[in-house]
């Protein structure tokens, strides 16, 4: 035991002293040259390189949206198939920052990369290569981050979960006036992923969208702490149900919920994809991200020469966010129609989903949020839900929402 | 009595060449079966599968860094675990001993960020040492007093090693409620790795082969090393000879644990500069099979972790090259280590057909 103290000992002090020479002598290895061409100068169509990174692959919902997305943008500007490179099932760790740097390294002009987790990682990379541009969906550091060449992009998917959440509403109140359940009972059970600003914005867009057209409902929130776990999701989409819920929605990314509702008859709104054949007789419609608007805009501004916005953020009026297919077997009479209404008002903005007249917190209507940046969101009688930032805003817990950790 | 028309019998010593040439041979084989394989389920050229994947492994300088950097971690892992399994005490707990390391360490390169890097760094390494080693000395103690079975208690130590990382995701994830840690220390750089001899991961390179080397003299050279074999080969031999076995056990296992805390300290401070419960990475499981097909010779262990490292890495450009999903390269791994260690077999025995005289041995 003497013998192994005084060989730790000994290993540490070496390791203090040659640690004290490299911070002195030693820079950086890394020069930042990543590739020839600048913001500013245009590019050429055939010279350019796109790639991609990705937290799961084509059998992942998410993913799987990301990956048409990037389809799409190569179809409408007319790239070959070598000029796009895409890494699939990349953890969210320094496995990122080698595969964006190894992007740069063969090229690539710009960069995407679609997990939270990848954040710190990008950014690291931006640092090394300042002429790439790096660009991460659902992060929020771009704008604090005074990287030119590092960008924030997101959807407004609350839009399109709170037409979801219309769906749902209208379905609750079919099983209320045909005396199914009783208008107390109309309990909607959500499947979160995490406890924060992503998810909490998008379960209470949800539950005002529902809210709008089923004034008595409320709503139970249980985490799976987890983006992608059909086990889970399917756990706990049964402990809701158990726990008295009459209809069920998710923020996670598999089909588990929608197994557990199929096989317990409760009737299902899934998210990224539709989830009519894993619950053909109870799934209602899913909300979805539809990414091609960005990647176009993006891949189209370093053609151009134009500078990519620090956060974008774009919802119906772009076609960036949508429902799928509503269930007709299963979908309450006359849900077309407001769908329709409601899509209507939401993209021509005369339809705010967080509307501080339709919600509380702890009994008040809220009059003031200010995000990290310290920007107002509350003006105008509504929360003004990323427009100073992609990455979703709001936090509160409103009235009518129960979490269960 | 008739003879058998096929007779396996044990071989004298073949000797290192003919050793490695059935091994050569036992991959080339290997590579074919997976070629035909490849072809047969993606009609695609196999070479140029092949290719791909040894680009991915090292087509570029920073690639090669990367697959020696995390080569270097699997080879640290198992050359922890080889003390343990000399033993023959199954420490199937690096995964939680790997992540207690890299726990404390990234515990001191938060709360203690301040402290200049030659205090901070060995700090954290010294955190990293005790983490893993209390972590190995658990299964060990209560293997010694009750007679416990360290299998079991080794691999439910990783789980709860696995919660204590979640407990503490939860002070430092940033924002609040995503579960994520981030880059820690991402503007000061504190508690990183420096460059050494200008390569980013030269630290990597230094502490990974010196406890290689010194592993490796430890079990070949020293009397400690020598009273691991015998209480492996048997405790009552052990005891007979006056070693005391809880003594060695205890010991053992503290080395162990220590070596598996320090590859924890590596991934934080010398790779990945975050912590999250995928950490480990299942490198502590991998770790086992590197440490038995190398037959627990911590100079093999080298060539062992870059094969298997290689293939994880290759597998990354496969993916993204052809429109095939990255378990392929799992496929071809698999098939290459069953050609492996089938391959040992024959280095071990000798068939000798009917008809031809059989040495006997």
């Amino acid at each position: 035991m003497k013998k192994l103290c005084s060989i730790v000992l000994a290993l540490s002090l070496s390791l203090a002293l040659l640690a004290g020479c490299g911070t002195g002598s030693t820079g950086s290895t890394d020069t930042g040259e990543g590739s020839e061409n600048g913001t500013a100068a245009a590019v050429d169509v055939s010279k350019i390189k796109v790639g991609a990174i990705y937290i799961g692959d084509e059998n992942e919902g998410y993913t799987a949206a990301h990956m048409q997305g990037i389809k799409a943008m190569q179809k409408a500007l007319g790239l070959s198939d070598s000029q796009i490179i895409e890494k699939k099932n990349i953890k969210e760790d320094q496995t990122c920052y080698d595969a964006a740097v190894d992007l740069a390294d063969q090229g690539c002009n710009i960069i995407f990369g679609n997990s939270f987790g990848y954040e710190d990682y990008m950014l690291q990379a931006a640092k090394e290569f300042p002429k790439v541009q790096f660009c991460h969906a659902t992060g929020y550091k771009a704008a604090s981050s005074g990287l030119s060449n590092f960008h924030n992009y997101f959807t407004s998917i609350y839009e399109a979960r709170y037409l979801a959440g219309v769906v749902a509403g209208l379905k609750l109140t079919q099983l209320i006036t045909d005396g199914s359940i009783t208008a107390d009972q109309a309990k909607i059970g959500y499947v979160g992923a995490y406890p924060y600003a992503e998810v909490i914005s998008g379960y209470t867009s949800f539950f005002l969208g529902a809210k709008s057209v089923c004034p008595s409902v409320t709503m139970e929130v249980r985490y799976t702490n987890s983006w992608g776990s059909i086990d889970l999701e399917k756990e706990c989409a049964g402990a809701l149900i158990a726990d008295g819920c009459k209809l069920i929605s998710q923020h996670a990314d598999t089909t588990g919920a929608a197994v557990a509702c199929q096989s317990a008859k409760i009737p299902v709104v899934g998210y990224n994809i539709s989830m009519i054949s894993a619950a053909p007789t109870e799934a209602l419609t899913s909300a979805v991200n539809h990414w091609e608007p960005y990647y176009s805009y993006a891949v189209k501004s370093i053609l151009d020469g134009t500078t990519i916005k620090t956060d974008w953020c774009e919802g119906f009026s772009d076609g960036s966010v949508d429902i799928t297919e509503l269930n007709d077997a299963v979908v309450a009479p006359g849900t077309a129609e407001k769908v329709d209404e409601v899509k209507v008002a939401l993209t021509a903005g005369t339809l705010h989903v967080f509307d501080t007249a339709t919600f509380t917190v702890e009994g008040k209507s809220p009059e003031s949020f200010t995000d990290a940046a310290g920007n107002e969101l509350i003006f105008d009688g509504y929360f003004h839900e990323s427009e100073f930032s992609s990455a979703p805003s709001f936090n509160l817990l409103i009235d009518g929402i129960q979490t269960v950790q | 009595m008739k003879k058998p028309p096929i007779h396996i019998v044990k071989r004298e010593d073949i000797g290192i060449g003919k050793a490695l040439l059935v091994r050569l041979l036992a991959i080339l084989l290997g590579l074919i079966v997976c070629a035909l394989l490849i072809f047969a389920l993606t009609g695609l050229n196999p070479i140029g599968v092949y290719a791909s994947l040894i680009s991915g492994a090292v087509g570029t300088m920073r690639r090669t860094w990367m697959t020696i950097r995390d080569a270097l971690i699997l080879l640290l892992i198992a050359v922890g675990l080889t003390p343990a399994f000399r033993m023959r005490f199954w420490n199937i707990g690096a995964e939680g001993q790997v992540l207690t390391g890299a726990v404390a360490a990234a515990a001191i390169m938060i709360y203690f960020n301040q402290l200049p890097p030659p205090v901070l760094l060995p700090l954290m390494l010294l955190a990293s040492l005790i983490a893993g080693m209390a972590w190995g000395l658990i299964p060990a103690l209560c293997k010694v007093q009750f007679g416990t079975n360290e299998t079991l208690l080794t691999l439910m130590l990783n789980y709860i090693a696995m919660q204590i990382v979640n407990v503490c995701i939860v002070f430092w994830e940033n924002p609040k409620g995503s579960n994520t840690v981030g880059i820690i220390n991402s503007d000061t750089k504190a508690g990183w790795l420096p460059p050494l001899f200008g390569l980013n991961y030269g630290w990597n390179v230094v502490i990974a082969l010196l406890i290689t080397a010194g592993m490796y003299f430890y079990l070949k050279y020293t009397k400690q090393g020598y009273e691991i074999a015998v209480v492996g080969e048997s405790e009552n031999t052990a005891r007979y000879a006056g070693i005391s076995v809880k003594r060695v056990v205890l010991r053992t296992m503290a080395v162990s644990g220590a070596i598996c805390g320090i590859a924890g300290f590596l991934i934080v401070s010398g790779a990945s500069q975050t912590i999250s419960v995928s950490t480990g990475g299942g490198r502590g499981f991998t770790a086992i099979i590197v440490s038995f097909l190398a037959q627990f010779n911590a100079f093999a262990m080298i060539p062992v972790s870059v094969f298997l490292v290689f293939m994880q890495k290759g597998a990354i450009q496969i993916a993204s090259q052809f429109s095939l999903n990255d378990s392929i390269s799992d496929v071809i791994t698999g098939i290459l280590l069953f050609f492996l260690i089938g391959c040992e077999f024959f280095i071990r025995y000798k068939i000798s057909f009917a008809g031809k005289s059989a040495k006997q041995s």
